[in-house]
Protein backbone atom coordinates (compact mmCIF):
# COMPACT_ATOMS: atom_id res chain seq x y z
CA UNK A 1 0.00 0.00 0.00
CA UNK A 2 1.56 3.27 -1.21
CA UNK A 3 -0.51 5.68 1.03
CA UNK A 4 -2.13 5.69 4.71
CA UNK A 5 -4.88 7.38 3.22
CA UNK A 6 -5.74 4.92 1.00
CA UNK A 7 -9.80 5.24 1.56
CA UNK A 8 -9.42 8.95 0.59
CA UNK A 9 -7.37 7.94 -2.79
CA UNK A 10 -10.39 6.06 -3.91
CA UNK A 11 -12.14 9.43 -4.44
CA UNK A 12 -11.38 13.19 -5.66
CA UNK A 13 -11.24 15.97 -2.99
CA UNK A 14 -14.86 16.88 -1.82
CA UNK A 15 -14.13 20.13 -3.08
CA UNK A 16 -13.23 19.41 -6.55
CA UNK A 17 -17.06 17.36 -6.78
CA UNK A 18 -17.51 20.77 -9.38
CA UNK A 19 -20.77 21.38 -7.69
CA UNK A 20 -21.50 24.88 -5.86
CA UNK A 21 -22.09 28.36 -6.93
CA UNK A 22 -20.47 29.84 -10.14
CA UNK A 23 -18.60 26.52 -10.56
CA UNK A 24 -17.80 27.43 -14.04
CA UNK A 25 -15.41 29.88 -12.74
CA UNK A 26 -14.98 29.26 -9.33
CA UNK A 27 -13.20 25.82 -8.37
CA UNK A 28 -13.14 25.82 -4.68
CA UNK A 29 -13.52 28.16 -1.35
CA UNK A 30 -11.22 28.54 1.89
CA UNK A 31 -11.96 29.66 5.45
CA UNK A 32 -8.52 29.49 7.55
CA UNK A 33 -8.98 30.58 11.30
CA UNK A 34 -5.58 31.14 12.90
CA UNK A 35 -5.95 30.06 16.96
CA UNK A 36 -3.66 29.76 19.31
CA UNK A 37 -3.90 28.30 23.45
CA UNK A 38 -3.58 31.22 26.16
CA UNK A 39 -0.25 31.25 28.05
CA UNK A 40 1.87 28.81 25.29
CA UNK A 41 4.64 30.47 23.24
CA UNK A 42 4.13 30.06 19.84
CA UNK A 43 5.52 27.03 18.11
CA UNK A 44 8.45 28.75 16.37
CA UNK A 45 9.42 29.94 19.51
CA UNK A 46 9.17 27.40 21.66
CA UNK A 47 10.71 24.32 23.34
CA UNK A 48 9.45 20.86 22.28
CA UNK A 49 7.71 20.26 25.53
CA UNK A 50 5.20 23.34 24.93
CA UNK A 51 4.81 21.71 21.67
CA UNK A 52 4.12 18.27 23.46
CA UNK A 53 1.85 20.20 25.64
CA UNK A 54 -0.58 21.76 22.77
CA UNK A 55 -0.54 18.52 21.01
CA UNK A 56 -1.32 16.97 24.62
CA UNK A 57 -4.25 19.67 24.66
CA UNK A 58 -5.57 18.51 21.31
CA UNK A 59 -5.22 14.90 21.82
CA UNK A 60 -7.33 15.41 25.35
CA UNK A 61 -10.44 16.92 22.98
CA UNK A 62 -11.15 14.56 20.86
CA UNK A 63 -12.02 11.74 23.23
CA UNK A 64 -14.24 14.86 24.90
CA UNK A 65 -15.56 15.81 22.27
CA UNK A 66 -18.31 14.36 19.96
CA UNK A 67 -17.32 16.13 16.41
CA UNK A 68 -14.03 15.78 17.13
CA UNK A 69 -14.10 12.48 17.84
CA UNK A 70 -15.71 11.14 14.50
CA UNK A 71 -12.02 12.52 12.34
CA UNK A 72 -8.90 11.17 11.35
CA UNK A 73 -6.22 12.16 13.34
CA UNK A 74 -2.26 11.31 13.11
CA UNK A 75 0.64 13.03 14.28
CA UNK A 76 3.14 14.25 11.56
CA UNK A 77 5.89 11.72 12.15
CA UNK A 78 3.73 9.07 11.12
CA UNK A 79 3.05 10.45 7.55
CA UNK A 80 5.88 9.72 5.07
CA UNK A 81 7.12 11.96 2.39
CA UNK A 82 4.82 10.68 -0.43
CA UNK A 83 1.63 10.88 2.19
CA UNK A 84 2.98 14.40 2.92
CA UNK A 85 2.86 15.14 -0.88
CA UNK A 86 -0.33 13.62 -0.79
CA UNK A 87 -2.42 16.21 1.93
CA UNK A 88 -0.78 19.28 0.05
CA UNK A 89 -2.25 18.29 -3.71
CA UNK A 90 -5.29 17.72 -1.78
CA UNK A 91 -5.01 21.22 0.30
CA UNK A 92 -5.78 19.78 3.27
CA UNK A 93 -2.32 20.81 4.64
CA UNK A 94 -0.07 23.74 3.77
CA UNK A 95 3.13 23.43 1.60
CA UNK A 96 5.28 23.86 4.56
CA UNK A 97 3.66 22.26 7.06
CA UNK A 98 5.13 19.40 7.51
CA UNK A 99 8.96 20.51 6.60
CA UNK A 100 11.42 20.42 9.25
CA UNK A 101 11.07 19.49 12.68
CA UNK A 102 7.90 17.33 13.32
CA UNK A 103 6.20 18.19 16.94
CA UNK A 104 3.04 18.63 14.75
CA UNK A 105 -0.22 16.71 14.66
CA UNK A 106 -3.17 16.57 11.63
CA UNK A 107 -6.97 16.43 11.97
CA UNK A 108 -9.09 15.89 8.91
CA UNK A 109 -13.27 15.80 9.63
CA UNK A 110 -14.88 12.64 7.86
CA UNK A 111 -16.21 15.09 5.02
CA UNK A 112 -12.93 15.49 4.46
CA UNK A 113 -13.61 19.24 3.58
CA UNK A 114 -12.13 20.66 7.26
CA UNK A 115 -8.90 20.24 8.48
CA UNK A 116 -6.49 21.10 11.53
CA UNK A 117 -3.05 21.48 11.25
CA UNK A 118 -1.71 21.62 15.35
CA UNK A 119 1.65 23.79 15.48
CA UNK A 120 1.85 25.29 12.21
CA UNK A 121 2.61 29.14 12.89
CA UNK A 122 -0.12 29.16 15.06
CA UNK A 123 -1.09 26.63 17.72
CA UNK A 124 -4.33 25.60 15.73
CA UNK A 125 -4.86 26.34 11.70
CA UNK A 126 -8.78 25.46 11.51
CA UNK A 127 -9.85 25.35 7.83
CA UNK A 128 -12.00 24.22 5.98
CA UNK A 129 -12.92 24.38 1.93
CA UNK A 130 -16.10 24.26 -0.08
CA UNK A 131 -16.37 23.67 -3.86
CA UNK A 132 -17.53 26.86 -5.97
CA UNK A 133 -18.04 30.12 -4.39
CA UNK A 134 -19.03 29.47 -0.66
CA UNK A 135 -17.54 31.61 1.61
CA UNK A 136 -20.76 31.14 4.17
CA UNK A 137 -20.66 27.88 3.81
CA UNK A 138 -16.86 27.47 4.34
CA UNK A 139 -17.31 29.72 7.18
CA UNK A 140 -19.59 28.02 9.51
CA UNK A 141 -18.12 24.73 9.08
CA UNK A 142 -14.88 25.92 10.78
CA UNK A 143 -17.10 28.17 12.80
CA UNK A 144 -18.20 24.50 14.41
CA UNK A 145 -15.22 23.58 15.17
CA UNK A 146 -13.73 26.26 16.59
CA UNK A 147 -16.51 27.29 19.05
CA UNK A 148 -16.65 23.09 20.25
CA UNK A 149 -12.75 23.13 20.87
CA UNK A 150 -13.21 27.09 22.10
CA UNK A 151 -15.45 25.67 24.61
CA UNK A 152 -12.75 23.31 26.18
CA UNK A 153 -9.59 25.47 25.46
CA UNK A 154 -9.02 29.11 26.64
CA UNK A 155 -7.92 31.05 22.93
CA UNK A 156 -5.26 34.10 23.18
CA UNK A 157 -7.62 36.52 23.34
CA UNK A 158 -7.09 40.10 23.90
CA UNK A 159 -10.19 42.59 23.55
CA UNK A 160 -8.04 45.14 21.31
CA UNK A 161 -6.28 42.76 19.08
CA UNK A 162 -8.61 40.07 19.36
CA UNK A 163 -7.91 36.81 18.63
CA UNK A 164 -4.02 36.64 19.02
CA UNK A 165 -1.51 35.10 16.47
CA UNK A 166 1.99 34.64 15.39
CA UNK A 167 2.12 36.99 12.84
CA UNK A 168 0.77 40.41 13.08
CA UNK A 169 -0.79 39.84 9.84
CA UNK A 170 -3.49 37.39 11.00
CA UNK A 171 -4.09 39.01 14.23
CA UNK A 172 -7.86 40.00 15.16
CA UNK A 173 -10.48 37.49 13.34
CA UNK A 174 -7.59 35.00 12.79
CA UNK A 175 -9.48 34.49 9.41
CA UNK A 176 -8.23 34.10 6.03
CA UNK A 177 -10.73 33.50 3.38
CA UNK A 178 -9.71 32.79 -0.25
CA UNK A 179 -11.26 31.81 -3.31
CA UNK A 180 -9.55 29.90 -5.99
CA UNK A 181 -10.98 31.27 -9.37
CA UNK A 182 -10.42 30.59 -13.09
CA UNK A 183 -9.71 33.86 -15.22
CA UNK A 184 -8.46 32.38 -18.90
CA UNK A 185 -10.66 35.16 -20.54
CA UNK A 186 -9.08 37.90 -18.38
CA UNK A 187 -5.82 36.26 -19.31
CA UNK A 188 -6.26 36.07 -22.83
CA UNK A 189 -7.65 39.64 -23.31
CA UNK A 190 -4.65 40.77 -21.60
CA UNK A 191 -6.91 42.51 -19.00
CA UNK A 192 -5.76 40.74 -16.01
CA UNK A 193 -3.17 43.25 -14.90
CA UNK A 194 -5.73 46.01 -14.91
CA UNK A 195 -8.09 43.73 -13.22
CA UNK A 196 -5.63 42.38 -10.72
CA UNK A 197 -4.55 46.15 -9.75
CA UNK A 198 -8.21 47.08 -8.88
CA UNK A 199 -8.52 43.77 -6.35
CA UNK A 200 -5.96 44.83 -4.94
CA UNK A 201 -6.76 48.23 -4.14
CA UNK A 202 -9.91 46.92 -2.82
CA UNK A 203 -7.88 45.21 0.06
CA UNK A 204 -7.62 41.89 -1.55
CA UNK A 205 -4.70 40.04 -2.07
CA UNK A 206 -4.54 37.90 -5.78
CA UNK A 207 -1.82 35.08 -6.08
CA UNK A 208 -1.33 32.32 -8.88
CA UNK A 209 -1.92 28.85 -8.28
CA UNK A 210 0.69 27.09 -6.00
CA UNK A 211 3.60 29.95 -4.72
CA UNK A 212 4.25 32.94 -4.39
CA UNK A 213 6.48 35.16 -7.57
CA UNK A 214 6.22 32.04 -9.86
CA UNK A 215 4.38 31.85 -12.66
CA UNK A 216 0.69 31.51 -13.20
CA UNK A 217 -0.43 27.74 -14.19
CA UNK A 218 -3.45 26.88 -15.15
CA UNK A 219 -4.98 31.07 -15.50
CA UNK A 220 -5.64 29.85 -11.33
CA UNK A 221 -5.78 32.82 -8.79
CA UNK A 222 -5.89 32.70 -5.68
CA UNK A 223 -8.06 36.02 -4.23
CA UNK A 224 -7.74 36.24 -0.34
CA UNK A 225 -8.50 39.10 2.35
CA UNK A 226 -5.66 41.21 3.37
CA UNK A 227 -7.03 42.74 6.39
CA UNK A 228 -7.84 40.19 9.46
CA UNK A 229 -8.39 43.02 12.07
CA UNK A 230 -10.93 45.83 12.52
CA UNK A 231 -13.71 43.93 10.24
CA UNK A 232 -16.19 41.62 11.51
CA UNK A 233 -15.78 37.60 10.08
CA UNK A 234 -19.07 39.28 8.20
CA UNK A 235 -17.62 42.16 7.01
CA UNK A 236 -14.61 39.29 5.24
CA UNK A 237 -17.21 36.98 3.96
CA UNK A 238 -19.04 40.01 2.86
CA UNK A 239 -16.05 41.84 0.44
CA UNK A 240 -14.61 38.27 -0.94
CA UNK A 241 -18.37 37.27 -1.75
CA UNK A 242 -19.06 40.88 -3.53
CA UNK A 243 -15.14 41.54 -4.80
CA UNK A 244 -15.31 37.74 -6.73
CA UNK A 245 -18.75 38.46 -8.48
CA UNK A 246 -17.58 41.38 -9.67
CA UNK A 247 -14.32 39.24 -11.07
CA UNK A 248 -16.92 37.06 -12.73
CA UNK A 249 -18.47 39.42 -14.23
CA UNK A 250 -15.70 41.21 -15.89
CA UNK A 251 -14.21 37.82 -16.59
CA UNK A 252 -17.83 36.63 -18.75
CA UNK A 253 -17.51 40.11 -20.52
CA UNK A 254 -13.66 39.27 -21.59
CA UNK A 255 -15.00 35.44 -22.37
CA UNK A 256 -17.85 37.67 -24.38
CA UNK A 257 -15.09 39.41 -26.27
CA UNK A 258 -13.17 36.12 -27.68
CA UNK A 259 -16.31 34.83 -28.51
CA UNK A 260 -17.17 38.14 -30.38
CA UNK A 261 -13.66 38.95 -32.14
CA UNK A 262 -12.21 35.27 -32.37
CA UNK A 263 -14.66 33.10 -31.85
CA UNK A 264 -12.58 30.41 -34.38
CA UNK A 265 -9.25 31.07 -32.66
CA UNK A 266 -10.52 30.37 -29.25
CA UNK A 267 -12.57 26.91 -30.82
CA UNK A 268 -9.34 25.62 -32.52
CA UNK A 269 -7.59 26.14 -29.00
CA UNK A 270 -9.66 24.25 -26.57
CA UNK A 271 -9.65 21.42 -29.50
CA UNK A 272 -6.08 21.33 -29.68
CA UNK A 273 -5.92 21.52 -25.82
CA UNK A 274 -8.26 18.45 -25.77
CA UNK A 275 -6.38 16.58 -29.20
CA UNK A 276 -3.14 16.07 -27.07
CA UNK A 277 -4.83 15.35 -23.78
CA UNK A 278 -6.92 12.54 -25.53
CA UNK A 279 -3.96 11.46 -27.25
CA UNK A 280 -0.20 12.54 -26.15
CA UNK A 281 2.58 10.31 -24.62
CA UNK A 282 4.26 12.43 -22.40
CA UNK A 283 2.85 14.77 -20.31
CA UNK A 284 3.89 17.31 -17.29
CA UNK A 285 1.68 18.58 -14.87
CA UNK A 286 2.43 21.87 -16.04
CA UNK A 287 1.47 21.33 -19.25
CA UNK A 288 -1.62 19.35 -18.13
CA UNK A 289 -2.80 22.42 -15.97
CA UNK A 290 -2.76 24.81 -18.82
CA UNK A 291 -4.53 22.43 -21.44
CA UNK A 292 -6.96 21.26 -18.83
CA UNK A 293 -7.54 25.17 -18.50
CA UNK A 294 -8.53 25.35 -21.91
CA UNK A 295 -10.62 22.24 -21.35
CA UNK A 296 -12.46 23.91 -18.40
CA UNK A 297 -12.92 27.11 -20.71
CA UNK A 298 -14.10 24.65 -23.68
CA UNK A 299 -16.65 23.02 -21.17
CA UNK A 300 -18.00 26.73 -19.56
CA UNK A 301 -18.44 28.06 -23.22
CA UNK A 302 -20.07 24.92 -24.33
CA UNK A 303 -17.43 24.09 -26.77
CA UNK A 304 -17.27 20.98 -24.97
CA UNK A 305 -19.96 19.61 -24.02
CA UNK A 306 -19.38 16.04 -23.02
CA UNK A 307 -16.77 16.55 -20.16
CA UNK A 308 -17.83 18.11 -16.85
CA UNK A 309 -16.16 20.24 -14.10
CA UNK A 310 -16.03 17.22 -11.83
CA UNK A 311 -14.18 15.09 -14.43
CA UNK A 312 -11.66 17.61 -15.47
CA UNK A 313 -10.73 18.58 -11.86
CA UNK A 314 -10.35 14.75 -10.99
CA UNK A 315 -7.68 15.05 -14.05
CA UNK A 316 -6.12 18.02 -12.50
CA UNK A 317 -6.19 16.29 -9.09
CA UNK A 318 -4.13 13.02 -10.76
CA UNK A 319 -1.88 14.94 -13.14
CA UNK A 320 -0.31 15.67 -9.49
CA UNK A 321 2.26 13.76 -8.34
CA UNK A 322 1.79 12.19 -5.39
CA UNK A 323 -1.73 11.53 -6.82
CA UNK A 324 -0.43 10.33 -10.01
CA UNK A 325 2.24 7.85 -8.00
CA UNK A 326 -0.66 6.62 -6.06
CA UNK A 327 -3.42 6.25 -9.10
CA UNK A 328 -0.59 3.53 -10.31
CA UNK A 329 0.65 2.31 -6.97
CA UNK A 330 4.41 2.96 -7.48
CA UNK A 331 6.65 5.29 -6.91
CA UNK A 332 7.83 6.95 -9.94
CA UNK A 333 10.57 9.57 -10.89
CA UNK A 334 9.79 13.11 -12.41
CA UNK A 335 10.78 11.73 -15.91
CA UNK A 336 8.58 8.54 -15.80
CA UNK A 337 6.00 10.07 -14.16
CA UNK A 338 5.84 12.20 -17.43
CA UNK A 339 4.64 8.86 -19.32
CA UNK A 340 2.61 8.10 -16.46
CA UNK A 341 0.90 11.29 -16.43
CA UNK A 342 -0.11 10.50 -20.12
CA UNK A 343 -1.48 7.26 -19.79
CA UNK A 344 -3.72 8.35 -17.00
CA UNK A 345 -5.05 11.21 -18.77
CA UNK A 346 -5.71 8.86 -22.04
CA UNK A 347 -7.56 6.47 -19.87
CA UNK A 348 -9.54 9.17 -17.46
CA UNK A 349 -10.39 11.01 -21.49
CA UNK A 350 -11.13 7.16 -23.25
CA UNK A 351 -14.44 7.11 -22.59
CA UNK A 352 -15.58 10.62 -23.72
CA UNK A 353 -17.04 11.20 -26.48
CA UNK A 354 -16.29 13.79 -29.13
CA UNK B 1 9.81 31.35 -29.30
CA UNK B 2 12.84 33.75 -28.64
CA UNK B 3 12.89 37.35 -27.08
CA UNK B 4 12.82 40.28 -29.78
CA UNK B 5 14.95 42.11 -27.59
CA UNK B 6 17.86 40.20 -26.69
CA UNK B 7 17.17 37.44 -28.83
CA UNK B 8 18.81 34.77 -26.37
CA UNK B 9 16.61 33.74 -23.70
CA UNK B 10 12.75 32.17 -24.17
CA UNK B 11 10.08 34.80 -24.58
CA UNK B 12 7.67 34.14 -21.72
CA UNK B 13 6.17 37.90 -22.08
CA UNK B 14 3.69 38.88 -24.44
CA UNK B 15 3.06 42.36 -25.09
CA UNK B 16 0.19 44.27 -27.54
CA UNK B 17 0.67 47.93 -27.86
CA UNK B 18 -1.56 50.18 -29.55
CA UNK B 19 -0.37 53.69 -30.56
CA UNK B 20 -2.84 55.66 -33.13
CA UNK B 21 -4.55 52.68 -33.99
CA UNK B 22 -1.38 50.82 -35.25
CA UNK B 23 -1.18 47.42 -33.45
CA UNK B 24 2.11 46.07 -32.52
CA UNK B 25 3.23 42.88 -30.82
CA UNK B 26 6.48 42.50 -28.36
CA UNK B 27 7.34 39.03 -27.20
CA UNK B 28 10.18 39.53 -24.56
CA UNK B 29 12.25 37.66 -22.00
CA UNK B 30 11.59 37.89 -18.24
CA UNK B 31 14.90 39.77 -17.81
CA UNK B 32 14.10 42.50 -21.26
CA UNK B 33 10.45 42.64 -19.94
CA UNK B 34 11.64 43.87 -16.48
CA UNK B 35 14.18 46.33 -18.09
CA UNK B 36 11.86 47.90 -20.12
CA UNK B 37 9.70 48.19 -17.11
CA UNK B 38 6.87 45.64 -18.02
CA UNK B 39 6.05 43.69 -15.08
CA UNK B 40 3.78 40.35 -14.53
CA UNK B 41 0.75 41.22 -12.92
CA UNK B 42 1.71 39.07 -9.75
CA UNK B 43 5.34 40.48 -9.18
CA UNK B 44 5.44 42.47 -5.95
CA UNK B 45 2.86 40.88 -4.99
CA UNK B 46 4.22 39.61 -1.36
CA UNK B 47 2.76 41.45 1.39
CA UNK B 48 5.37 44.07 2.70
CA UNK B 49 5.40 42.99 6.10
CA UNK B 50 8.92 43.34 6.61
CA UNK B 51 8.97 47.29 5.01
CA UNK B 52 6.16 48.07 7.32
CA UNK B 53 8.10 46.86 10.07
CA UNK B 54 11.11 48.45 9.33
CA UNK B 55 9.86 52.07 9.07
CA UNK B 56 7.78 51.32 11.47
CA UNK B 57 10.22 50.41 14.82
CA UNK B 58 12.68 53.09 12.90
CA UNK B 59 10.26 56.02 13.61
CA UNK B 60 8.90 54.32 16.47
CA UNK B 61 11.97 54.05 18.44
CA UNK B 62 14.09 57.13 17.45
CA UNK B 63 11.23 60.22 17.00
CA UNK B 64 12.90 63.13 15.84
CA UNK B 65 14.73 65.46 18.54
CA UNK B 66 13.93 62.65 21.41
CA UNK B 67 16.17 60.23 23.12
CA UNK B 68 15.79 56.61 21.68
CA UNK B 69 13.05 54.79 23.10
CA UNK B 70 14.14 51.89 25.30
CA UNK B 71 13.60 48.30 24.16
CA UNK B 72 10.60 46.21 25.87
CA UNK B 73 10.92 42.56 26.76
CA UNK B 74 7.86 40.44 26.94
CA UNK B 75 7.88 39.18 30.54
CA UNK B 76 5.88 36.12 28.92
CA UNK B 77 8.76 34.47 26.85
CA UNK B 78 11.60 36.77 26.92
CA UNK B 79 11.05 38.62 22.89
CA UNK B 80 12.15 42.04 22.54
CA UNK B 81 10.54 45.09 20.44
CA UNK B 82 13.38 44.71 18.53
CA UNK B 83 13.53 41.41 17.56
CA UNK B 84 10.14 41.42 16.65
CA UNK B 85 10.79 43.99 14.00
CA UNK B 86 13.59 42.24 12.74
CA UNK B 87 11.40 38.60 12.34
CA UNK B 88 7.91 39.59 12.11
CA UNK B 89 6.44 37.38 14.57
CA UNK B 90 5.45 37.45 18.02
CA UNK B 91 7.12 34.94 20.63
CA UNK B 92 3.29 34.15 22.21
CA UNK B 93 0.61 36.14 23.15
CA UNK B 94 1.92 38.15 26.08
CA UNK B 95 4.06 40.27 23.56
CA UNK B 96 1.12 41.61 22.07
CA UNK B 97 0.44 43.04 25.56
CA UNK B 98 4.01 44.06 26.62
CA UNK B 99 4.16 46.23 22.70
CA UNK B 100 0.38 47.03 23.06
CA UNK B 101 1.38 51.22 22.52
CA UNK B 102 3.74 50.55 20.43
CA UNK B 103 2.08 47.74 18.42
CA UNK B 104 -1.11 50.47 17.35
CA UNK B 105 0.43 52.23 14.48
CA UNK B 106 2.10 48.89 12.98
CA UNK B 107 -1.81 47.54 13.30
CA UNK B 108 -3.07 50.26 11.89
CA UNK B 109 -0.71 50.32 8.67
CA UNK B 110 -1.34 46.65 8.20
CA UNK B 111 -5.04 46.56 8.59
CA UNK B 112 -6.40 50.01 8.21
CA UNK B 113 -7.44 49.75 11.91
CA UNK B 114 -6.11 48.73 15.63
CA UNK B 115 -9.17 47.09 17.55
CA UNK B 116 -10.73 43.98 16.97
CA UNK B 117 -14.57 43.73 15.44
CA UNK B 118 -14.79 40.29 15.20
CA UNK B 119 -16.21 37.30 17.41
CA UNK B 120 -15.57 36.80 20.93
CA UNK B 121 -14.00 33.36 21.87
CA UNK B 122 -16.54 31.24 24.39
CA UNK B 123 -14.08 31.49 27.04
CA UNK B 124 -13.84 35.39 26.94
CA UNK B 125 -17.49 36.43 26.49
CA UNK B 126 -18.71 33.99 29.94
CA UNK B 127 -21.33 32.18 27.35
CA UNK B 128 -21.69 29.41 24.90
CA UNK B 129 -21.89 30.96 21.38
CA UNK B 130 -20.14 34.17 19.29
CA UNK B 131 -23.59 36.18 19.56
CA UNK B 132 -23.49 36.66 23.33
CA UNK B 133 -23.95 40.51 24.31
CA UNK B 134 -20.86 42.18 25.04
CA UNK B 135 -20.84 42.97 28.63
CA UNK B 136 -21.54 46.83 29.39
CA UNK B 137 -17.81 46.79 31.05
CA UNK B 138 -16.43 46.64 27.59
CA UNK B 139 -18.71 49.86 26.51
CA UNK B 140 -17.22 51.81 29.82
CA UNK B 141 -14.07 51.03 28.81
CA UNK B 142 -14.16 52.23 25.04
CA UNK B 143 -15.69 55.33 26.04
CA UNK B 144 -12.79 56.00 28.41
CA UNK B 145 -10.26 54.84 25.65
CA UNK B 146 -12.18 57.37 23.03
CA UNK B 147 -11.45 59.75 25.58
CA UNK B 148 -8.20 59.23 25.83
CA UNK B 149 -7.48 58.92 22.42
CA UNK B 150 -8.89 62.57 21.76
CA UNK B 151 -6.94 63.90 24.96
CA UNK B 152 -3.60 63.28 23.00
CA UNK B 153 -4.94 63.92 19.48
CA UNK B 154 -4.89 60.27 18.26
CA UNK B 155 -8.00 61.10 15.68
CA UNK B 156 -7.40 57.27 14.06
CA UNK B 157 -7.21 55.64 16.96
CA UNK B 158 -10.23 57.52 18.08
CA UNK B 159 -12.21 56.97 15.09
CA UNK B 160 -11.64 52.94 15.18
CA UNK B 161 -12.66 53.33 19.47
CA UNK B 162 -16.05 55.24 18.08
CA UNK B 163 -16.99 52.96 15.05
CA UNK B 164 -16.55 49.79 17.36
CA UNK B 165 -18.77 51.34 20.07
CA UNK B 166 -21.09 52.12 17.48
CA UNK B 167 -21.36 48.82 16.67
CA UNK B 168 -21.76 47.43 19.99
CA UNK B 169 -24.28 50.03 20.82
CA UNK B 170 -26.04 49.05 17.03
CA UNK B 171 -26.06 45.60 18.18
CA UNK B 172 -27.62 46.33 21.31
CA UNK B 173 -30.04 48.17 20.24
CA UNK B 174 -30.73 45.31 17.83
CA UNK B 175 -31.35 42.72 20.45
CA UNK B 176 -33.76 45.05 22.24
CA UNK B 177 -35.86 45.61 19.05
CA UNK B 178 -35.66 41.36 18.85
CA UNK B 179 -37.09 41.32 21.96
Amino acid sequence: MLTMFEDMAKSPAAWLSGKGEESLVVLSTRVRLARNVAGCSYPASSDSDTKKRIIGYFDSLLSRSSILSKGRYCQASEIGELDKNFLIERHLISPTFLNGERTKALFIDPSERLSIMINEEDHLRIQSLSPGLDPKGAFELAAEYDAEIGRHLEYDYDSDFGYLTACPTNAGTGMRTSVLIHLPGLVLTREIEKVISTITRSGLIVRGFYGEGTDVLGNLFQVSNQNTLGLTENDILEQIGSVTREIIDREAAARQRLVDEAADMIADKIWRAYGILKHARVLTSEEVMNLLSALRLGHAMKIIDFLNIAQINEVLLLSQPAHLQNYFGAEMDAAKRDFARAQMVREKMAGSKD
Amino acid sequence: MLCQNCKKREAVVHLTKIVNNEKTALSLCKECAAAKGFHSPLDNMPFPLAEILSTMAATTTTPKGAEPKEDITCPQCGMTFDDFTRQGRFGCGGCYRAFRNRLEPIMRKIHGSSLHRGGVPTSHNGESGASAPIPVKEEERLEEELKKAIDSEEFERAADIRDKLKAIRDSQSLEKQQR
